[in-house]
């Protein structure tokens, strides 16, 4: 089996058959147990189903509101295996009033299953989604026709929806990897391929999984936001994550925004002595010749970070409330934390139909995307989301909770 | 970077992360596996020295295995340990064997947790609860606020995104972070034989059965088993057809009753 875990998100619109989906996969990877079955059997049978017949959906949907409504409200983790490799399955609802929810979910995935219910096509959430796959930059793609036994496993209906579902996604700069016409209620290339689609010669679902890939570090800008300053027996020890790059011992570093000059003394794990260096996600601490760090800076190893007050942006409004011009925000981007305003929002649009509903506004509504400019009371440090993701995003947070998603133009 | 670190590091990060919002913050410790091994990732997020209370919820049911282990290890890693009980309902009969099993985690775990919490003005918890536990633990946040009354609103949970986590907001008692919500069980035995850490011995096969999750004496059942070291362990979970809380009786009375819990401010 590879090293490392795939994190991948499963997204439709409602009742396309996500929660089926994974259910299925589960059983026919033989990674349900036994007594799990057992329970989603007598949970099935209280609903109703008759025969012992598995509702494969109760996998991941536990909450009792989740069985009882057949939908799914808030996303799940959970893990399965390949020969290949692990995965972290997260499913997202497909409710337009649990978007949040379901951007949440993306947000974490290197990969994503689209699901689109070959019967009905292309609905209003799928095109929010495949908008939100866009704008979070996942560019593994799957797309998956379900359902194809309600159409008697139809060719015409299958290259119909698809030729559809291309075009959409193309038009946000994604380039479906695969899509596969399948049926996870009765499992037609799910794991196996199917009988009843010879006219079909590409992978099943679970092939098409075990060729994605996982994110690389990249040799790259190195960026290390401090998180917190330690001291560790009378010495002060910045600690965070590295968020790109590589940072390295001996190194000359920048500390911005303000811009001064300092040099890698040592890189500090509990217990692990005479560590050189330190790649993107570890978790370290360092110690450095210069002044002491505080929460907020970045170290990097070059400018060529923007260091602004004024940033431009692609947000996601997530809440139920309308946001109005000019109500003060938080902008946090890495350990970065100031308070803003949205002062321009140049376009607003519904990510469902994708046409512009006002240029030059002075509010963003509920599931929107807007392309905004906001102002901020202090100096930051980011990077476009093109160049470096991990500076190139943020969240709008209002009251302690986070309201928008933000990509840096 | 390899699966084991790279979860560490993810733990370590949201250790940080909690302690640089909210000073007022405890670890909560069962003397379990799970929050033992998050009792280790903070002593390796602080260099050794954990900058915070570390609390144990005794209902006084507890094996006693773990009650020397707890003590064991509260002095060899000098833990500044709170015990925290619910003293009026132990005193007042309340067990395993009274009432619901509802009733008695609710009174003896819940709201001995809510009398510490009080009593000490903490704002921030860390748990060691993980998703792959259960379907409901599947759904937490990293962050997840309560109000007064313990709720956990799970029909409107906050948004999570790229590792920002909520702020301390209006209307909220505390926060509870999970640093280890994205470890399997499978992970948390391979961490534990990877970093040497110690485990109650109840864990380990002895006549042909062990604990595979462990809490209160009286409402755990051991499973068979005859993996008596942390290698035998890990093939069988590695091959396991059956659920790691299989043996705990609270889960069994109704198939929400862990939602219930849950949503009043259980663990």
């Amino acid at each position: 089996m590879e090293e490392r875990e795939l994190h991948l998100v499963i997204v439709g619109h409602v009742d396309h058959g996500k929660s089926t989906l994974i259910g299925r996969l589960f059983y026919d990877t033989g990674c349900l147990s036994p007594s799990k079955i057992e329970e989603i059997k007598e949970s099935s049978a209280a609903e109703g189903n008759e025969d012992g017949k598995i509702e494969f959906a109760h996998v991941m949907d536990c909450l009792k509101e989740e069985r009882d409504q057949g939908i799914t409200i808030d996303i799940a983790h959970t893990f399965f295996n390949t020969d290949r490799r692990r995965y972290v399955i997260i499913d997202a609802p497909g409710h337009r009033e649990f978007l949040k929810n379901m951007i949440s979910g993306t947000s974490q995935a290197e990969a994503a299953l689209m699901l689109v219910d070959a019967e009905r096509g292309v609905e209003e959430q799928t095109l929010r989604h495949c908008h939100v796959l866009g704008l979070l930059g996942i560019r593994q793609v799957a797309v998956l026709l379900n359902k194809m036994d309600l159409t008697g496993y139809s060719e015409e209906t299958f290259k119909t929806v698809k030729a559809k579902i291309v075009e959409v996604l193309s038009g946000l700069g994604i380039t479906p990897s695969f899509v596969i016409p399948l049926s996870a209620m009765e499992g037609d290339n799910v794991a196996t391929r199917s009988e009843n689609m010879k006219w079909y010669d590409g992978p099943t679902v679970l092939e098409a999984l075990d060729s994605f890939e996982s994110a690389k570090v990249l040799e790259r800008g190195m960026r290390f936001p401090v998180q917190d300053v330690y001291d560790i027996d009378g010495q002060s020890v910045a600690v965070g994550r590295v968020e790109a790059g590589i940072l390295r011992v001996g190194e000359e570093v920048f500390i911005l925004p303000d811009n001064t000059k300092a040099h890698i003394k040592e890189i500090k794990k509990y217990l692990e002595e005479d560590i050189k260096e330190a790649p993107a996600g570890d978790a370290i601490g360092i110690t450095l010749d210069g002044q002491p760090l505080t929460r907020g800076q970045i170290v990097v190893d070059r400018v060529d970070s923007k260091i602004t007050d004024t940033v431009k942006a692609n947000i996601f409004w997530m809440v139920d409330k309308d946001y109005t011009r000019g109500v003060p925000l938080t902008f946090k981007c890495a350990t970065q934390d100031v308070k803003c305003t949205i002062d321009k929002i140049f376009q607003r649009f519904d990510p469902a139909s994708i046409e512009v509903v006002e240029r030059d506004a002075s509010v963003i509504k509920p599931s929107e995307v807007a392309e905004v400019e906001i102002k901020l009371d202090k100096k930051v440090v980011v990077d476009s989301f093109d160049k470096i993701q991990e500076t190139g995003r943020f969240v709008l947070e209002h009251d302690g909770f986070t309201v928008a998603g933000g990509i840096i133009l | 970077m390899d699966q084991l670190t790279m979860l560490e590091n993810k733990s370590i990060f949201i250790i940080r992360e909690a302690y640089a919002k909210y000073k007022d913050i405890a670890l909560l410790w069962s003397v379990g596996k799970d929050s033992t091994t998050l009792l280790w990732l903070c002593q390796k997020a602080f260099f050794g020295k954990i900058p915070f209370p570390v609390i144990h919820i005794d209902t006084g049911y507890k094996f006693p295995q773990m009650y020397e282990f707890r003590d064991h290890y509260a002095k060899e890693y000098g833990l500044n340990l709170i015990v925290g009980r619910n003293k009026e309902a132990i005193d007042g009969g309340m067990g395993p064997g009274k009432g619901s099993k509802l009733d008695c985690c609710n009174e003896l775990k819940t709201n001995a947790l809510k009398q510490t919490i009080a009593k000490y003005g903490f704002k921030a918890l860390l748990l060691g609860i993980r998703r792959d536990e259960h379907g409901i633990r599947a759904k937490e946040r990293v962050f997840s606020p309560r109000d007064e009354n313990f709720r956990w609103n799970y029909e409107d949970q906050p948004a999570e995104l790229w590792d920002q986590y909520k702020s301390e907001s209006e209307g909220e008692d505390h926060v509870r972070v999970h640093p280890i919500l994205h470890m399997t069980e499978l992970d948390i035995w391979k961490y534990v034989k990877r970093e040497n850490l110690p485990i109650s011995e109840l864990y380990f096969s002895k006549e042909g059965k062990r604990f595979r999750s462990i809490g209160c004496e009286p409402c755990c059942g051991p499973v068979p088993s005859t993996a008596s070291n942390v290698d035998e362990i890990i093939d069988e979970i590695a091959n396991a057809t059956t659920s790691e809380r299989a043996g705990r009786a609270q889960d069994k009375e109704d198939a929400y009753t862990m939602q219930k819990l849950r949503s009043l401010g259980y663990m």
